[in-house]
């Protein structure tokens, strides 16, 4: 349900980007996503496409860059991706703290092509 | 042609967040979206401290509910100035629909505005609704690995109500376990043990939510 309603907020910011430059298709969007952000890539894939059809970003490549949980041990410093179930420091076994969320979730560009002449 | 956008995807549901946030900031009514698991205790917590507020003080609810107005009508019961949203399958209220519950009810000016969120540890954390802040209702019988497995949700709360703490035993619910994991995602966010029974606890609460409420 959640990823079909962000697809189109997806689908409806590039449209609207693809119309103020004059281009004709979209031919590819990238986004960033963070792991706890709540969405699963292969449903993105699936729900952008879905609500892309018929319009200027049917067909559009999708590159999603994948952002994970971020800690930071309060030990010995060091900064990791969570792995597993664990905040802890894969290291010195120190409580981690979170250093960056993850929960990225934004459009960071698309291709455009130009109207032929 | 290659654009950069960086732009988020719920830009627009954020811009019309912190234009409800500015209208009732400007009235002086404190936003309070009010977050947790289905049955963690929310529409308790949000009755023990409605109880306790000063006769001065203003108070309305708005409550959000996939389906039912189940909540409400306990809460109108009560004398509490409560407003349904039901979402229809929604798993999260977003700004848009406390704009328009907004334009149906009357928010007295200085109120306290208590939005119930859809009971859900994930997607309720992503949207913004116009509040001052967050907190999220767990209780010991959900489990003490909830920060674990739903970090987002505690990392975006400034306080974690604790509910259902006679029960800890019964279920097993190891807290140090549970504030360990808090102490990771959450650190600066006080855990307020409170029983929606008897109302033990709300009153820390209550004056916590004051002070933030009253500090510039």
């Amino acid at each position: 349900m959640h990823e079909a309603s962000a697809a189109e907020a997806i689908v409806r910011m590039v449209t609207v980007e693809a119309a103020a430059h004059n281009a004709a298709r979209i031919s590819r969007i990238s986004l960033v996503l963070g792991e706890t952000a709540g969405y699963m890539r292969e449903s993105l894939e699936f729900f952008v496409a879905a609500a892309a059809r018929g319009g200027p970003a049917e067909g559009a490549a999708l590159d999603i860059r994948y952002v994970r949980m971020r800690l930071r041990c309060g030990s010995c410093g060091l900064e990791y991706d969570r792995a597993g179930f664990t905040f802890d420091c894969p290291s010195c076994g120190a409580r981690g703290m979170l250093a960056g969320a993850g929960n990225e979730f934004y459009v960071d560009s698309v291709e455009l092509e130009e109207a032929s002449a | 042609m290659k654009v950069e956008l960086k732009r988020a995807i719920y830009e627009e549901n954020d811009r019309l967040a912190a234009a409800i946030h500015e209208g009732l900031s400007a009235r002086g009514v404190f936003v309070v979206n009010v977050l947790g698991s289905p049955g963690a205790g929310k529409t308790s917590v949000i009755t023990r401290l409605a109880e306790i507020l000063d006769v001065s003080e203003k108070l309305a609810v708005i409550e959000g509910d996939v389906a039912s107005d189940i909540d409400t009508r306990a809460l109108r019961a009560l004398g509490i100035d409560a407003w349904q949203i039901e979402t229809g399958g929604d798993c999260h209220l977003n700004a848009p629909m406390i704009k328009a519950v907004l334009g149906r009810m009357e928010v007295a000016d200085g109120s306290w505005l208590f939005i119930e969120n859809i009971g859900n540890l994930i997607c309720p954390a992503e949207f913004v609704i116009g509040e001052d802040l967050k907190i999220v209702v767990a209780s010991a019988a959900e489990g003490s690995d909830k920060p674990y497995k739903y970090p987002m949700i505690f990392a975006k709360s400034a306080a974690v109500v604790l509910t259902k703490g006679d029960l800890a035993q019964a279920v097993g619910f190891d807290e140090g376990f549970f504030r360990a994991g808090l102490a990771s995602v959450a650190p600066k966010a006080p855990v307020f043990p409170l029983n929606g029974r008897t109302g033990e606890g709300a009153q820390d609460l209550l004056s916590w939510l004051r002070e933030i409420r009253s500090s510039p």
